[in-house]
Protein backbone atom coordinates (compact mmCIF):
# COMPACT_ATOMS: atom_id res chain seq x y z
CA UNK A 1 0.00 0.00 0.00
CA UNK A 2 1.32 3.62 -0.85
CA UNK A 3 0.18 6.93 1.04
CA UNK A 4 -2.30 8.99 -0.24
CA UNK A 5 -0.04 12.07 -0.62
CA UNK A 6 3.05 10.77 -1.43
CA UNK A 7 2.69 7.44 -2.76
CA UNK A 8 5.76 6.38 -0.41
CA UNK A 9 4.93 3.12 1.98
CA UNK A 10 1.96 3.22 4.05
CA UNK A 11 1.74 2.52 7.86
CA UNK A 12 -1.80 2.46 7.87
CA UNK A 13 -5.09 2.30 6.00
CA UNK A 14 -7.91 3.76 6.82
CA UNK A 15 -10.92 2.16 5.11
CA UNK A 16 -13.57 4.87 6.24
CA UNK A 17 -11.42 7.19 4.22
CA UNK A 18 -10.26 5.10 1.52
CA UNK A 19 -6.93 5.99 2.37
CA UNK A 20 -3.47 4.98 3.07
CA UNK A 21 -0.74 7.12 5.14
CA UNK A 22 2.71 7.00 5.77
CA UNK A 23 4.00 7.69 8.99
CA UNK A 24 4.53 11.63 8.24
CA UNK A 25 1.50 11.95 6.14
CA UNK A 26 -0.59 10.23 8.99
CA UNK A 27 0.39 12.54 11.69
CA UNK A 28 -0.43 15.65 9.47
CA UNK A 29 -4.27 13.57 9.02
CA UNK A 30 -4.52 13.69 12.18
CA UNK A 31 -3.33 17.22 13.01
CA UNK A 32 -5.49 18.28 10.43
CA UNK A 33 -8.87 16.35 11.91
CA UNK A 34 -8.46 18.27 15.37
CA UNK A 35 -7.29 21.54 13.79
CA UNK A 36 -10.74 21.41 11.46
CA UNK A 37 -12.59 20.48 14.49
CA UNK A 38 -11.77 23.03 17.01
CA UNK A 39 -12.20 25.87 13.94
CA UNK A 40 -15.71 24.20 12.85
CA UNK A 41 -17.12 23.73 16.43
CA UNK A 42 -15.40 27.04 17.61
CA UNK A 43 -13.68 24.86 20.74
CA UNK A 44 -10.60 26.82 21.72
CA UNK A 45 -10.06 30.60 20.91
CA UNK A 46 -6.49 31.93 20.82
CA UNK A 47 -5.05 32.58 23.75
CA UNK A 48 -7.06 30.80 25.69
CA UNK A 49 -5.62 28.38 28.43
CA UNK A 50 -6.79 24.47 27.99
CA UNK A 51 -6.52 22.19 30.98
CA UNK A 52 -6.41 18.44 29.37
CA UNK A 53 -8.11 15.73 31.25
CA UNK A 54 -5.33 12.91 31.37
CA UNK A 55 -5.68 9.26 31.81
CA UNK A 56 -2.59 7.67 30.60
CA UNK A 57 -4.26 6.01 27.77
CA UNK A 58 -4.00 6.75 24.10
CA UNK A 59 -6.84 9.17 23.25
CA UNK A 60 -5.85 11.44 26.18
CA UNK A 61 -2.19 11.35 25.72
CA UNK A 62 -2.52 11.79 21.79
CA UNK A 63 -4.67 14.87 22.52
CA UNK A 64 -2.43 16.89 24.89
CA UNK A 65 -0.02 15.87 22.17
CA UNK A 66 -2.45 17.04 19.07
CA UNK A 67 -2.93 19.91 21.01
CA UNK A 68 0.76 21.49 22.06
CA UNK A 69 2.19 20.31 18.40
CA UNK A 70 -0.75 22.59 17.19
CA UNK A 71 0.33 25.84 19.72
CA UNK A 72 -2.00 25.96 22.07
CA UNK A 73 -1.52 26.69 25.23
CA UNK A 74 -2.64 23.29 27.45
CA UNK A 75 -1.66 21.71 30.66
CA UNK A 76 -2.83 18.24 31.93
CA UNK A 77 -4.71 16.93 34.84
CA UNK A 78 -4.50 13.34 36.19
CA UNK A 79 -7.33 12.11 38.50
CA UNK A 80 -5.88 9.25 40.68
CA UNK A 81 -8.61 7.05 40.97
CA UNK A 82 -7.84 4.45 43.46
CA UNK A 83 -8.40 1.37 40.93
CA UNK A 84 -5.12 -0.71 42.06
CA UNK A 85 -2.19 -1.52 40.33
CA UNK A 86 -3.86 0.17 36.75
CA UNK A 87 -3.81 3.06 38.53
CA UNK A 88 -0.19 3.15 39.63
CA UNK A 89 0.14 2.21 36.24
CA UNK A 90 -1.91 4.76 34.39
CA UNK A 91 -0.40 7.73 36.66
CA UNK A 92 3.36 6.45 35.29
CA UNK A 93 2.29 6.76 32.04
CA UNK A 94 0.77 10.31 31.65
CA UNK A 95 4.30 11.75 34.01
CA UNK A 96 6.41 10.31 32.03
CA UNK A 97 4.64 11.86 29.18
CA UNK A 98 4.53 15.36 30.69
CA UNK A 99 8.59 14.83 31.96
CA UNK A 100 9.69 13.98 28.78
CA UNK A 101 8.00 16.77 27.28
CA UNK A 102 8.36 19.66 29.85
CA UNK A 103 4.76 19.60 30.35
CA UNK A 104 2.81 20.68 33.34
CA UNK A 105 0.59 17.80 34.83
CA UNK A 106 -1.97 18.71 37.91
CA UNK A 107 -2.24 15.80 39.89
CA UNK A 108 -5.72 15.04 42.14
CA UNK A 109 -5.76 11.96 44.28
CA UNK A 110 -9.91 10.72 44.87
CA UNK A 111 -8.33 8.71 47.91
CA UNK A 112 -5.98 11.42 49.12
CA UNK A 113 -7.50 14.54 48.17
CA UNK A 114 -11.04 13.69 48.21
CA UNK A 115 -11.38 10.49 50.87
CA UNK A 116 -12.98 7.72 48.29
CA UNK A 117 -11.71 5.44 45.74
CA UNK A 118 -13.82 4.37 42.77
CA UNK A 119 -13.74 0.29 44.24
CA UNK A 120 -15.15 1.94 47.48
CA UNK A 121 -17.77 4.31 45.91
CA UNK A 122 -19.02 1.18 43.68
CA UNK A 123 -19.58 -0.65 46.83
CA UNK A 124 -21.37 1.47 48.98
CA UNK A 125 -23.63 3.14 46.23
CA UNK A 126 -24.00 -0.68 44.84
CA UNK A 127 -23.76 0.85 41.43
CA UNK A 128 -21.27 0.16 38.42
CA UNK A 129 -17.80 1.30 39.28
CA UNK A 130 -17.88 3.85 36.07
CA UNK A 131 -21.37 5.64 37.62
CA UNK A 132 -18.47 7.11 40.69
CA UNK A 133 -15.73 7.40 38.32
CA UNK A 134 -17.51 9.35 35.07
CA UNK A 135 -19.37 11.39 37.79
CA UNK A 136 -15.97 12.03 39.80
CA UNK A 137 -13.87 12.41 36.93
CA UNK A 138 -16.46 15.36 35.21
CA UNK A 139 -16.60 17.50 38.57
CA UNK A 140 -12.99 16.93 39.66
CA UNK A 141 -11.88 18.54 36.07
CA UNK A 142 -14.34 21.13 35.72
CA UNK A 143 -13.23 22.57 39.63
CA UNK A 144 -10.04 21.88 38.50
CA UNK A 145 -10.46 24.43 35.48
CA UNK A 146 -12.35 26.66 37.47
CA UNK A 147 -9.80 27.24 40.31
CA UNK A 148 -6.69 26.79 37.65
CA UNK A 149 -8.13 29.74 35.87
CA UNK A 150 -8.78 27.56 32.63
CA UNK A 151 -10.85 28.41 30.16
CA UNK A 152 -11.32 24.87 28.52
CA UNK A 153 -11.37 21.52 29.74
CA UNK A 154 -10.45 18.89 26.70
CA UNK A 155 -11.38 15.25 27.02
CA UNK A 156 -10.02 12.40 24.64
CA UNK A 157 -13.81 11.03 23.52
CA UNK A 158 -13.03 10.15 20.14
CA UNK A 159 -15.55 9.39 16.94
CA UNK A 160 -16.25 5.38 18.15
CA UNK A 161 -16.88 7.03 22.16
CA UNK A 162 -19.46 9.79 20.59
CA UNK A 163 -21.12 7.02 18.27
CA UNK A 164 -21.55 4.54 21.00
CA UNK A 165 -22.68 6.92 23.43
CA UNK A 166 -24.92 8.26 21.34
CA UNK A 167 -26.15 4.69 20.12
CA UNK A 168 -27.04 4.01 24.12
CA UNK A 169 -28.61 7.22 24.58
CA UNK A 170 -30.74 6.27 20.94
CA UNK A 171 -31.78 2.98 22.22
CA UNK A 172 -33.25 4.06 25.08
CA UNK A 173 -34.07 7.71 23.35
CA UNK A 174 -32.62 9.34 26.62
CA UNK A 175 -33.29 12.92 25.59
CA UNK A 176 -31.71 14.86 27.68
CA UNK A 177 -28.44 13.35 27.20
CA UNK A 178 -29.28 13.81 23.73
CA UNK A 179 -30.02 17.34 23.70
CA UNK A 180 -26.31 17.69 25.90
CA UNK A 181 -24.20 15.35 23.25
CA UNK A 182 -22.40 18.01 21.33
CA UNK A 183 -18.97 18.74 20.43
CA UNK A 184 -18.42 21.61 22.67
CA UNK A 185 -20.40 22.19 25.40
CA UNK A 186 -19.98 26.52 26.44
CA UNK A 187 -18.79 27.88 29.81
CA UNK A 188 -21.65 28.78 32.21
CA UNK A 189 -21.51 29.64 36.09
CA UNK A 190 -19.32 27.21 37.85
CA UNK A 191 -18.67 25.24 34.79
CA UNK A 192 -16.20 25.89 32.26
CA UNK A 193 -16.22 25.14 28.23
CA UNK A 194 -15.83 21.41 27.68
CA UNK A 195 -14.55 20.50 24.49
CA UNK A 196 -13.78 17.37 22.62
CA UNK A 197 -11.39 17.62 19.42
CA UNK A 198 -11.14 14.24 18.64
CA UNK A 199 -14.35 13.49 17.60
CA UNK A 200 -13.54 13.53 13.49
CA UNK A 201 -11.05 10.73 14.55
CA UNK A 202 -11.68 7.01 15.27
CA UNK A 203 -10.42 5.04 18.08
CA UNK A 204 -8.01 3.03 15.81
CA UNK A 205 -6.42 6.18 14.57
CA UNK A 206 -5.80 7.43 18.24
CA UNK A 207 -3.74 4.33 19.12
CA UNK A 208 -1.52 4.56 15.44
CA UNK A 209 -1.14 8.01 16.13
CA UNK A 210 0.31 7.55 19.18
CA UNK A 211 2.65 4.83 18.23
CA UNK A 212 4.05 7.04 15.00
CA UNK A 213 4.88 9.86 17.59
CA UNK A 214 6.53 7.13 19.63
CA UNK A 215 3.81 7.65 22.84
CA UNK A 216 3.58 5.50 25.39
CA UNK A 217 0.83 4.68 26.90
CA UNK A 218 -1.26 2.40 29.44
CA UNK A 219 -2.55 -0.36 26.51
CA UNK A 220 -4.61 -2.71 29.18
CA UNK A 221 -8.20 -1.50 29.62
CA UNK A 222 -9.41 -0.83 32.87
CA UNK A 223 -9.98 -3.90 35.16
CA UNK A 224 -13.24 -2.34 36.40
CA UNK A 225 -14.68 -1.65 32.73
CA UNK A 226 -15.05 -5.21 31.42
CA UNK A 227 -18.42 -6.03 30.29
CA UNK A 228 -19.50 -2.73 30.56
CA UNK A 229 -22.20 -1.37 28.67
CA UNK A 230 -20.46 0.74 26.53
CA UNK A 231 -17.52 -1.87 25.00
CA UNK A 232 -21.37 -3.67 24.06
CA UNK A 233 -22.00 -0.78 21.89
CA UNK A 234 -18.72 -0.20 20.46
CA UNK A 235 -18.87 -3.90 19.64
CA UNK A 236 -22.53 -3.85 17.74
CA UNK A 237 -21.27 -0.14 16.02
CA UNK A 238 -17.82 -1.95 14.75
CA UNK A 239 -20.13 -4.96 13.11
CA UNK A 240 -21.70 -2.66 11.26
CA UNK A 241 -18.56 -0.41 10.17
CA UNK A 242 -16.89 -3.62 8.90
CA UNK A 243 -19.84 -4.43 6.41
CA UNK A 244 -20.59 -0.87 6.22
CA UNK A 245 -17.24 1.58 6.31
CA UNK A 246 -18.57 5.30 7.11
CA UNK A 247 -21.38 4.23 9.18
CA UNK A 248 -19.99 5.27 12.90
CA UNK A 249 -18.84 8.68 11.03
CA UNK A 250 -22.03 9.13 9.29
CA UNK A 251 -24.79 8.18 12.14
CA UNK A 252 -22.68 10.66 14.70
CA UNK A 253 -22.46 13.60 12.35
CA UNK A 254 -25.54 13.53 11.10
CA UNK A 255 -26.77 13.62 14.22
CA UNK A 256 -25.14 16.74 14.77
CA UNK A 257 -26.47 18.43 11.80
CA UNK A 258 -29.76 16.70 11.66
CA UNK A 259 -30.96 15.92 14.71
CA UNK A 260 -29.46 17.36 17.57
CA UNK A 261 -31.39 20.61 17.56
CA UNK A 262 -34.84 18.84 18.19
CA UNK A 263 -33.22 18.19 21.89
CA UNK A 264 -31.84 21.56 22.52
CA UNK A 265 -34.86 23.40 24.19
CA UNK A 266 -34.75 20.37 26.01
CA UNK A 267 -31.92 20.57 27.56
CA UNK A 268 -31.31 24.82 27.86
CA UNK A 269 -34.85 23.77 30.07
CA UNK A 270 -32.60 21.58 32.00
CA UNK A 271 -30.08 24.14 32.64
CA UNK A 272 -32.08 26.71 33.38
CA UNK A 273 -33.96 24.83 36.27
CA UNK A 274 -30.10 24.05 37.63
CA UNK A 275 -28.74 26.16 40.92
CA UNK A 276 -25.72 25.91 42.92
CA UNK A 277 -24.86 23.48 45.13
CA UNK A 278 -25.29 23.92 48.75
CA UNK A 279 -22.13 22.81 49.98
CA UNK A 280 -19.84 23.09 46.86
CA UNK A 281 -21.27 25.82 44.20
CA UNK A 282 -21.43 23.66 40.88
CA UNK A 283 -24.86 23.68 39.27
CA UNK A 284 -26.93 21.03 40.34
CA UNK A 285 -30.70 20.45 40.13
CA UNK A 286 -31.29 19.55 43.73
CA UNK A 287 -29.72 21.28 46.72
CA UNK A 288 -26.69 19.13 46.72
CA UNK A 289 -24.61 18.21 43.87
CA UNK A 290 -24.34 13.98 43.21
CA UNK A 291 -20.73 14.37 43.80
CA UNK A 292 -21.61 16.25 47.27
CA UNK A 293 -23.68 13.09 48.08
CA UNK A 294 -21.00 10.79 46.74
CA UNK A 295 -18.24 12.03 49.12
CA UNK A 296 -21.11 12.26 51.71
CA UNK A 297 -22.01 8.57 51.20
CA UNK A 298 -18.53 6.94 51.66
CA UNK A 299 -16.99 9.29 54.39
CA UNK A 300 -16.18 6.56 56.68
CA UNK A 301 -16.17 3.74 54.65
CA UNK A 302 -14.04 0.97 55.09
CA UNK A 303 -11.65 0.89 51.20
CA UNK A 304 -12.57 -1.47 49.67
CA UNK A 305 -8.88 -4.15 48.29
CA UNK A 306 -9.82 -4.57 44.55
CA UNK A 307 -9.97 -8.03 43.97
CA UNK A 308 -9.40 -7.29 39.73
CA UNK A 309 -5.92 -7.10 39.52
CA UNK A 310 -4.60 -5.65 36.02
CA UNK A 311 -3.65 -7.77 33.57
CA UNK A 312 0.21 -8.44 33.48
CA UNK A 313 2.26 -6.21 30.85
CA UNK B 1 6.54 -16.09 14.09
CA UNK B 2 5.31 -15.33 17.37
CA UNK B 3 2.19 -13.48 17.81
CA UNK B 4 1.41 -11.19 21.19
CA UNK B 5 -1.89 -10.52 21.89
CA UNK B 6 -2.85 -8.34 24.76
CA UNK B 7 -6.08 -8.23 27.08
CA UNK B 8 -4.82 -10.39 28.07
CA UNK B 9 -1.39 -10.92 26.80
CA UNK B 10 -0.42 -14.19 25.42
CA UNK B 11 1.46 -15.60 22.71
CA UNK B 12 1.02 -17.67 19.59
CA UNK B 13 2.64 -19.21 17.09
CA UNK B 14 1.57 -18.79 13.56
CA UNK B 15 3.45 -20.27 10.58
CA UNK B 16 4.55 -17.73 7.71
CA UNK B 17 4.59 -15.91 5.40
CA UNK B 18 1.10 -14.36 5.39
CA UNK B 19 -0.42 -11.31 4.60
CA UNK B 20 -1.38 -8.83 7.78
CA UNK B 21 -5.22 -9.42 6.97
CA UNK B 22 -5.41 -13.29 6.23
CA UNK B 23 -4.05 -13.65 9.91
CA UNK B 24 -6.63 -11.26 11.42
CA UNK B 25 -9.05 -13.19 9.29
CA UNK B 26 -7.20 -16.24 10.76
CA UNK B 27 -7.39 -15.45 14.11
CA UNK B 28 -11.11 -14.36 13.94
CA UNK B 29 -10.03 -10.53 14.44
CA UNK B 30 -11.60 -7.60 13.08
CA UNK B 31 -9.21 -5.19 11.70
CA UNK B 32 -10.94 -1.50 12.79
CA UNK B 33 -10.19 -3.32 16.01
CA UNK B 34 -6.30 -3.66 16.25
CA UNK B 35 -3.01 -2.22 15.13
CA UNK B 36 -0.69 -4.86 13.87
CA UNK B 37 3.06 -3.99 14.56
CA UNK B 38 5.79 -5.64 12.90
CA UNK B 39 8.91 -5.29 15.00
CA UNK B 40 7.99 -2.09 16.72
CA UNK B 41 6.58 -0.32 13.54
CA UNK B 42 3.33 -0.25 12.35
CA UNK B 43 2.13 -2.79 8.97
CA UNK B 44 -0.92 -1.91 6.88
CA UNK B 45 -3.45 -4.83 6.22
CA UNK B 46 -1.60 -5.95 2.98
CA UNK B 47 1.69 -6.32 4.56
CA UNK B 48 3.21 -9.98 3.94
CA UNK B 49 4.98 -11.33 7.07
CA UNK B 50 7.34 -13.52 7.83
CA UNK B 51 8.72 -16.53 10.50
CA UNK B 52 11.29 -14.02 11.79
CA UNK B 53 9.02 -11.09 12.27
CA UNK B 54 7.76 -10.18 15.73
CA UNK B 55 4.04 -8.97 15.51
CA UNK B 56 2.05 -7.61 18.15
CA UNK B 57 -1.24 -7.57 17.71
CA UNK B 58 -2.67 -4.74 19.97
CA UNK B 59 -6.44 -3.56 20.75
CA UNK B 60 -7.29 0.04 20.65
CA UNK B 61 -10.71 -0.37 21.92
CA UNK B 62 -11.14 1.25 25.59
CA UNK B 63 -14.22 1.92 27.80
CA UNK B 64 -15.59 3.23 30.65
CA UNK B 65 -19.18 5.22 30.31
CA UNK B 66 -17.82 9.02 30.97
Amino acid sequence: MKCRVCRQPAVIDLRRHNANFCAEHFVEHCREQVRRTIDHFKMVAPGDRVLVAVSGGKDSLALWDLLVELGYDADGLYLGLGIGDYSDESGRYARDFASQRGLHLVEVDLRDDIGFDVPTAAAVTKRVPCSACGLSKRHLFDRAAIDGGYDAVATGHNLDDEAAVLFGNTLRWNIDYLGRQLPVLPARAGLPRKVKPLVRLAEREMAAYCVVRGIDYQVEECPMAAGNRHLGYKEALNAIEATSPGAKSAFYFEFLDKASHLFANRAQTERDGLQACQSCGTPTPGEVCAFCRLVERTAGATPVELTVKAPPL
Amino acid sequence: MQVTLRNPRRVLEVAGPVRVSALLDRLEIHRDTVLVIRNATLVPSDTLIEDADEIEIRPVISGGSS
